[in-house]
């Protein structure tokens, strides 16, 4: 009989097929959702806003080569290609100021790849979300190029800053002129309260920040246009990429506090729309808090870490020194997640919660 | 089932492409007995037949060619009649390639039946003897477990279920057998679940056939009409509905305990592959010798289902199938989910192969493992409530205690975890190396008290021999010094045995 | 702050008096680990490690002058679950595990002189005088003892077969 032309090289294990699902293809979605608001950011913050997402890439990107290669992984081209680190420096970028200088995004790139990501051993080890470790980092470490805000002067619009110019902002640190700082809606509101004035009178006054459903307000650049980052949220709903209970909870636990003290007390508290529609809510909600390696495993213990989020999200913006509170409220609950997952263990088919086998039900007539 | 339960856990199980057409609709060939065939001794779930033929002994088609051997075996009979020429190994059909005892049969051509002669009214016998009939011929689950069928039936009866589910479920993708056998041969179907059912004493019949296969479920329906206590029921395609614990569960609503079985909850579950053995075994007394084969899988030119005597070689069916297209990645046994990759064509076919794959590389989809990012679709997926990135984990870092703490034994090894991992970890073959390297950390363990046991045992035999050689010679002492004071007459007591506690 | 220093000196004294106590009370005799890891050894006292017998090389580790790994018909399980209840650090790397072995007889070789079987720990080689000898594949531990003593090396070490019984799917490689 002629000999076939099938031999096997290694023992191989079932299953012999395969859905088709990759790393990469998750995090290429995961960009793809981002898309459209950091283009809308990139109009809406002109030039020095994209040299800034640039640089941040570039340098994770970089960090990540140069990480790999100090620890010697094999297949260099490979490990990069799954885009986890293109990813992390992406959020990163959309949490910064948008004319934050580049060494803003150097550093901050260098935290997170370096420092969140590598030294914990790569992908899938790290415990804290690396963007929110780097961006706690600088903006504890910096505090002023981080809340240096600017009002949006849309590509458009006359004012705004050229190519050459856009490249001086950001790579020669130009502070912003004085005309152009401005406040985010939450810090102030924050020195409003600090100053002992009333959250009412001091929305209403005409210098007050806008809340925009549209984005044209002051912010980082993932903070502009919560419909755009909405509509990406749910694409990654549709296809799978994210569960829903983090992201519901997570406006769950900002929201319900929210509303009550709102309605308690609007003097003190702000509603429901600024808390949601502001800082990194929406962003933190579908694109960081849902990062699979530092979040829960079971649907459970996503939907506690969803609301422990957004409950510590809440607390700090209310209650702390910091205007925004959610990369602080990630952490925390990053750091609560392998006690979540201890907890929130799915039942196996034939035990109990426990982990004891069921009983075997008396029988009938026997 | 809460309502917590509803919202967040029981989603399990997978919705794999189930690549089923063109196979299903092909009709049914049966294949001419090749000129030899390799009839392996381990066909079955538990210890090997052992041979009762010799060599160069003539048999004929259904003769037996080997008994059971231990409580859990089955016996084995002749696919063809022909020449025995060889009792000796083979490979496996195995992906470890390793050899197994089978006898070799030259084929005469003639292919005839032995006298076999069925059960005239078999519902007026006792159960026992429709169990031993079963027995007889050899026959074993046919859905891939290979768990001998009389001993099931007996054991049930003894357990006394209520409940027969037969698993039509099929919900392995590319197979198509049971489906096809549920089609053509309904009504054998429907008699074996009926003498099933006298044989185990369980008053009703649950047919669970995944919704997928319409054709199916009719021809069942039609003829499972007339009897009320047989009942045929569509269950949603989901992988594994097939699977014994979640088949149960979906038709009786029963949770099988985890160290329990079916029989523990009043049921016991058959395939209908079975149901159409025993059929052949009541009636006609027809032992197991061929059964339906799915060729399937992007390298096969005409996918179908085929009736392949066993014993053929995988190679011989493949050839009979049309041929290949081209070179497959990967040659299976069984279904794409659970089945078993084959190191070569030559291997036999044997009871419990429920389909013969050449997949293509695309269909493979073979890739590098990538680190886990822990994005938790194995845990959504896993049927039976596992984490199975988990145990991954802690079987990589060799820690097999926290492995089995976090439920490896409860693993089924369906292979959803592996199916739809984004990294391509090998989640499965890492649980089988781990439950492999326990069992043969438990036969080290077993070995080692044994030989604990022979130690102690050649310690204490020594000790003994010393004894009695110290008791030997404080005897022939005694005699000497008995002889040299007494008259040579009083020498008699010497011959008998010295009493019984005498110390030196 | 006199307070804190007074409480934790207080507290400090206490603790240790009651160490102190628990030391001199509750002093165990001899090492508790060396019946559990005789427990653990083979038992069959081949003497490959060079110790006397399996009680000695149980001594030998529970004392730290032997490594959990110094028994090789033990292999790898008896290693690790040593080096479990000890609570050593164990490079399996070290451990020589070439995997279960069995003594063979060549049948040509064998004169039937006996020397092996009363050498043999376990009484696995069956035999008598001018007989060749045959190795109960059930009962032989692989430690040989024996094979030192055949003046014709009739008798070999070889490893046992894998069958598909005892055949583990190999962990995968990329990890």
């Amino acid at each position: 009989m002629t000999p076939f032309a099938y031999t096997a090289v290694q023992t191989v294990a079932s299953p012999h097929a395969h859905g088709g699902n990759a790393v990469s293809r998750t995090m290429l979605r995961v960009q793809l959702a981002l898309t459209p608001a950091t283009a809308y950011a990139f109009w809406l913050f002109g030039w020095p806003a994209f040299f800034l997402w640039l640089i941040t890439l570039g340098a994770c990107l970089l960090f990540e080569f140069i990480s790999l290669r100090l620890m010697g992984v094999p297949h260099i081209r490979r490990t990069l290609g799954d885009s986890s680190a293109l990813l992390t420096g992406w959020l990163l970028a959309l949490t910064l100021p948008p004319w934050a200088p580049w060494w803003v995004g150097v550093i901050g790139a260098f935290i997170a790849i370096v420092i969140g990501k590598q030294v914990f051993g790569g992908l899938g080890q790290n415990v804290f979300n690396p963007a929110m470790v780097a961006r706690v980092a600088l903006l504890i470490s910096f505090p002023l190029p981080l809340t240096q805000w600017v009002t949006p002067l849309p590509l458009t619009t006359l004012a705004a800053p050229g190519f050459i110019e856009g490249l001086q902002i950001t790579l020669a640190g130009l502070p912003p002129p004085d005309a152009m700082a401005s406040a985010s809606l939450l810090g102030y509101a924050k020195t409003e309260l600090s100053r002992g004035s009333d959250l009412v009178q001091a929305l209403a006054a005409g210098h007050a920040p806008l809340i925009s459903w549209i984005g044209i307000r002051a912010g980082s650049l993932g903070e502009s246009s919560a419909l755009l980052l909405l509509a990406g949220g749910l694409f990654l709903l549709a296809t799978g990429v994210i569960r829903w209970q983090i992201p519901l909870a997570v406006f769950a636990g900002l929201a319900i506090p929210a509303a009550i003290g709102h309605a308690l007390d609007p003097a003190h508290y702000l509603g429901v729309i600024p808390h949601v529609l502001s800082g990194a809510a929406v962003l933190g909600a579908f694109f960081i808090a849902t990062d699979y390696v530092t979040s829960p495993t079971t649907a459970p213990g996503q939907l506690i870490f969803g609301i422990g989020v957004g409950l510590l999200t809440w607390v700090i913006r209310t209650y702390g020194s910091y205007p925004e509170g959610m990369a602080f409220a990630v952490l925390l609950m990053n750091a609560l997640t392998p006690i979540i997952d201890r907890y929130t263990k799915p039942r196996i088919l034939g035990r109990t919660r426990a982990g004891k086998p069921l009983d075997i039900p008396a029988k009938k007539g026997a | 089932m809460g309502l917590m339960e509803k919202l967040f856990g029981r989603d399990w199980g997978i919705h794999p492409d189930d690549h089923k057409r063109p196979a299903a609709d092909a009709v049914t060939r049966t294949m001419p007995v090749p000129e030899r065939l390799f009839v392996s001794l381990s066909q079955h779930l538990g210890a090997p037949a052992r041979p009762v033929v010799l060599v160069g002994q003539k048999v004929r088609k259904g003769e037996r060619l080997a008994d059971p051997q231990g409580a859990v075996s089955a016996a084995i009979h002749a696919p063809t009649s022909g020449t025995i020429t060889a009792i000796g190994e083979i490979p496996a059909p195995h992906p470890s390639g390793l050899p197994v005892l089978a006898i070799t049969l030259e084929a005469d051509g003639l292919d005839a039946w032995a006298d076999l002669e069925g059960l005239n009214d078999p519902f007026l016998l006792p159960p026992a003897e429709i169990s031993k009939k079963v027995a007889e011929a050899g026959v074993v689950g046919l859905g891939g477990a290979t768990f001998p069928a009389a001993l099931k039936l007996s054991l049930s009866e003894k357990a006394k279920v209520t409940t027969l589910v037969m698993n039509g479920g099929e919900c392995e993708p590319y197979l198509s057998c049971d489906d096809r056998l549920m089609r053509d041969s309904a009504a054998a179907i429907v008699d074996g679940i009926g003498l099933m059912l006298h044989a185990t004493g369980a008053t009703q019949a649950l047919v669970g056939i995944e919704d997928n296969k319409p054709e199916a479920i009719a021809a069942m329906q039609q003829a499972a009409a007339a009897q009320p206590h047989i009942r045929i029921c569509p269950v949603p395609a989901r992988y594994p509905m097939g699977s014994e614990k979640q088949l149960v569960q979906e038709l009786t609503g029963h949770e099988i305990p985890a160290d329990g079985r079916p029989g523990d909850v009043g049921v016991v579950v058959h395939n209908v592959g079975t149901a159409w053995a025993v059929h052949q075994a009541i009636r006609f007394g027809r032992p197991l010798v061929a059964r339906l084969i799915t060729v399937n899988g992007g390298c096969v030119a005409q996918p179908g289902n085929i009736m392949v005597p066993l014993g053929t070689l995988v190679e011989e069916v493949l050839a009979f199938a049309g041929g290949l297209n081209s070179a497959p990645a990967r040659l299976v046994m069984g279904g794409p989910m659970m089945g078993m990759s084959l190191p070569q064509a030559r291997v036999p076919v044997v009871k419990g192969s429920s389909g013969i794959l050449a997949l293509s590389a695309a269909e493979v989809a073979e890739r590098t493992e990538e680190p886990c990012i822990r994005c938790a679709t194995c845990v959504g997926a896993c049927p039976m409530g596992l984490l199975p990135l988990d145990m991954a984990r802690h079987i990589q870092a060799n820690d097999l205690k926290g492995a089995v703490k976090t439920g490896l034994k409860d693993c089924i090894a369906c292979g959803c975890c592996a199916y739809v991992c984004p990294a391509h970890i090998p989640l499965v073959q890492y649980f089988s190396h781990a439950k492999g390297e326990l069992s043969a950390q438990e036969r080290e363990k077993l070995r080692q008290e044994s030989n604990r046991k022979l130690a102690q045992s050649r310690a204490q035999r020594l000790e003994r021999e010393a004894r009695e050689k110290a008791e030997a010679a404080a005897r022939r002492k005694a005699e000497r010094a008995a002889q040299a004071a007494a008259t040579p007459e009083s020498q008699a007591p010497s011959n008998l045995p010295a009493p019984q506690g005498a110390t030196a | 702050m006199i307070a804190a220093i007074l409480s934790l000196t207080i507290l400090g004294a206490a603790l240790g008096l009651i160490l102190g106590i628990a030391g001199r009370f509750l002093a165990v005799e001899s090492n508790p680990f060396v019946d559990e890891v005789e427990a653990l050894l083979p038992g069959t006292n081949c003497g490959q490690c060079g110790f006397p017998g399996c009680s000695g090389a149980a001594a030998a580790i529970a004392a730290g002058s032997a490594p959990a790994s110094c028994c090789p018909p033990g292999g790898k399980t008896t290693a690790v679950a040593i080096a479990e209840k000890m609570g050593l650090a164990l490079d399996l790397a070290a451990v020589a595990d070439t995997g279960p072995k069995l003594a063979t007889i060549a049948e040509d070789l064998c004169i039937g002189c006996c020397r092996c079987i009363k050498n043999c720990p376990t009484d696995a080689i069956l035999g008598a005088p001018k007989q060749i000898h045959n190795v109960l594949k059930e009962a032989c531990t692989g430690c040989s003892a024996c094979i030192d003593h055949c003046p014709t090396e009739a008798l070999v070490m070889q490893p046992v077969p894998i069958t598909l019984q005892h055949w583990v799917m190999p962990k995968p490689l990329a990890a």
